[in-house]
């Protein structure tokens, strides 16, 4: 498996955008994570080519973050806090519950496959501890009820969140004819224009 | 929730939040109370994130400000204001932007979105809710600056934050309020989205500049300490938090002047505190800089409200998980660096959470000792085996298995990674050790995982010699007296 045709045309755009191609690493590798679910080795071969690195400094890289997958997981992961703010209202607790009810080891995913259930670190929620994430989707003030409903609303396909990989719904798009344009460092030694203004308001 | 919570044993229900207690279904947590809101202000709005709602309440009228002076005179007002950074060392802005060395362009500006310090959350809330106030920061920090290239890196884990960014980005391309021609001036700027995947070391700046270089996302050996000297792709680089740049619309449009009306004289404006844990009305909240106190803070009426029905305080963390923590004789001191320092702490990124008198302390600095060994990028072994070490010694002491040299080796574990004495608060006629501490590692979280332990150890250090020295109790059988032999 490697980058759709679509995926192909975003990822050149993206490179487009910053003064070295190596640069739109990480952003190519949440765009094939978008398309597979995970990392695929083929995948990531490619994103190698189109940013000018080796296959294993792209998955070294990868390998130091840790959204990054090289297998799938569950179509829904959740991602239960336990961090400080959450701990103090029964962030460990809903962790537990969560595993208990769904069958599974944190880490661990649903035979299903629709599930992977992981302790997540603070998620900036705090205010609503005890609170969790659903592929990065925030739900807050999650008693042990309000998650058995969550996981049957997901279930059901009602809770309107996209699969594992997906994040913005929207993109950033540039219209050729807005863009300032990017280069490399070494082709913009010139200070900007309307910097040396500062030089006309001295003369005056 | 009925259950015990871990933190204590005592059950957790949650607070119940009604409405008309301040807090806006559509932005959770946030509280809008009294009091001035210079970023927070268009909140109240559900469609805040969108250029319509932001044009009809004031929006890119601080660039057409700026626009209307030199790049040097808005540098001077950001200089003037005394803008102190929000992203956890409260280094003056202005200050930081005068490092850049003259001539030797391009310059870069970065924006650090990588909010993940244990307790904050307030960049999300500005990312989320008001992306334009943020886009046109920058655009204002790049027309003084003389930056053509703006990287706003959001973290990873935070989708719809993504999804908000991407949006008024294009809107605003669409607009002329980025790209080329600014408001049909010779200004131009490209601004680009980029996000992370998670890593909470990432936030730090040099890290930052790393991974949006696509690499791993280690800190950069020191000196030079500050990227504006040598950044990104080896150039000049500002890298400023998100909550510091959202402050600049406000500033250009009111002045450096009105800025330091509100605040105090070294701490002026307001600033986001998300005040998190045990209490009535958690939330976050735009303060007064400097002037408001914990105590307001935490027990105000117009605030949190005091701790949770029919407990009192026993600690609070005051500046986010890499921060000493403070206790009931501190409630006093003003929200602002300096005295927060001397006290053996910091405000750091605007993080407080408050801890009751059922918080067990040894389980509460294990949670946080814990995270920083997960998050160590590896880089220097102090950091590296420090905080594995400390962790699993907590660990152990928590499972009943502590030694009674434990303390002892805790406290020595964390003088590899941080030597001489430690900031920590004043207690029982010892004084507090002022912050910052010291360093044998490359950046500061390594050091930043020794402050629950020292805080907790010097504060109360009986609660773990109980857990260390508890055994089984051995059954007594009780002889009722006068009871026949
Ligand atoms: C371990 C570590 C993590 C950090 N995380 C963040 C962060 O998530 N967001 C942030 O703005 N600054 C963070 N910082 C501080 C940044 O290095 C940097 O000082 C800051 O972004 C500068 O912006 P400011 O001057 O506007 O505050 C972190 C620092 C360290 C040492
Ligand atoms: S102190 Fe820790 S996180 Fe910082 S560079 Fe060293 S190993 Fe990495
Ligand atoms: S501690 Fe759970 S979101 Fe911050």
């Amino acid at each position: 498996m490697t980058l759709s045709d679509a995926n192909e045309a975003q990822a050149a755009e993206i490179i487009g955008w910053f003064p070295r191609p190596r640069s739109a690493l990480i952003p190519l590798l949440h765009l094939a994570q978008a398309q597979d679910g995970y990392l695929t080795d083929g995948a990531m071969r490619r994103i190698a080519e189109l940013v000018g690195a080796t296959p294993a400094e792209v998955k070294g890289t990868a390998g130091f973050y840790e959204m990054f997958r090289f297998e799938p997981v569950g179509t829904y992961l959740v991602n239960v806090c336990t961090n400080i703010s959450c701990l103090l209202w029964g962030g460990e607790e809903l962790l537990e519950h969560a595993c208990e009810s769904l069958d599974v080891e944190v880490g661990g995913t649903t035979d299903d496959g629709m599930f992977t259930v992981e302790e997540a670190e603070c998620i900036a929620a705090c205010t609503e501890a005890p609170c969790l994430q659903v592929n990065y989707r925030y739900r807050g003030r999650v008693t042990p009820a309000d998650f058995d409903r969550l996981i049957e609303d997901l279930r059901a396909g009602r809770a309107g969140i996209a699969g594992h990989g997906v994040l913005a719904q929207v993109r950033q798009s540039i219209p050729a004819e807005r863009l300032a344009g990017v280069v490399p460092p070494e082709q913009a030694r010139e200070a900007p224009v309307w910097l040396a203004r500062n030089d006309v308001e001295a003369v005056r | 929730m009925g259950t015990p919570s871990a933190a204590g044993g005592h059950p957790a229900p949650l607070p119940d939040r009604s409405a008309g207690d301040g807090y806006l279904p559509h932005a959770p947590g946030y509280v809008l109370n009294d009091g001035p809101k210079l970023i927070t202000g268009r909140f109240v709005h559900e469609d805040s994130f969108t250029l319509a709602r932001y044009e009809s309440t004031g929006g890119y009228e601080g660039l057409r400000a700026a626009l209307e002076m030199t790049p040097a005179a808005v540098h001077d007002e950001v200089r003037s204001a005394t803008l102190l950074g929000r992203g956890g060392a409260g280094f003056p802005a202005g200050v930081k932007w005068g490092f850049l060395p003259p001539g030797k362009h391009p310059y870069y500006l970065v924006v650090n979105g990588d909010e993940s310090e244990p307790g904050t959350y307030k960049d999300r809330l500005l990312m989320e809710r008001d992306p334009h106030q943020l886009i046109e920061g920058c655009l204002i920090a790049c027309y003084a600056l003389g930056l053509q290239q703006c990287f706003l890196y959001v973290r990873g884990e935070m989708a719809l934050a993504q999804e908000r960014i991407a949006a008024a980005l294009n809107e605003a391309y669409e607009a002329g309020y980025v790209g080329r021609g600014i408001c049909g001036r010779d200004f131009s700027v490209d601004i680009v989205m980029a996000w992370g995947a998670g890593a909470y070391i990432v936030g730090e700046e040099t890290a930052l500049i790393e991974s949006l270089e696509g690499r791993r996302g280690m800190p950069r050996l020191k000196p030079p300490y500050f990227p504006a000297a040598v950044g990104l792709y080896g150039q000049p680089t500002i890298v400023n938090n998100v909550e510091t740049l959202s402050n600049l619309p406000w500033l250009m449009v009111n002045g450096a002047d009105a800025y330091k009306g509100f605040g105090s004289e070294s701490s002026p404006g307001t600033r986001m505190f998300a005040v998190s844990g045990h209490l009535r009305r958690p939330g976050v909240y735009e303060v007064e800089h400097g002037v408001t106190t914990f105590r307001e803070l935490i027990y105000g009426d117009n605030f949190c409200r005091g701790i949770r029905d029919g407990h009192e305080l026993k600690m609070f963390i005051p500046g986010g998980g890499s921060a000493p923590w403070f206790f009931e004789d501190h409630l006093d001191l003003p929200l602002e660096a300096r005295p927060v320092g001397a006290a053996g702490s910091m405000l750091g990124s605007g993080a407080i959470v408050v801890m009751d008198d059922t918080t067990d302390a040894v389980r509460a600095a294990w949670r946080v000792v814990k995270f920083f060994a997960r998050e160590s990028c590896g880089k220097c072994t102090p950091c590296r085996e420090g905080t594995t070490w400390l962790e699993q010694i907590l660990r152990r002491i928590l499972d009943g298995e502590g030694r009674p040299s434990d303390i002892d080796l805790l406290l020595d574990i964390g003088d590899n990674i941080s030597p001489g004495p430690y900031p920590v608060a004043a207690h029982d006629g010892a004084d507090a050790v002022p912050f910052p501490p010291r360093q044998t590692t490359i950046c500061p979280l390594g050091p930043s995982a020794v402050a629950p332990v020292v805080s907790t150890i010097r504060r109360f250090r009986e609660e773990y010699e109980s857990k260390i020295t508890r055994r089984d109790p051995i059954p007594l059988e009780v002889v009722p007296a006068g009871a026949p032999q």
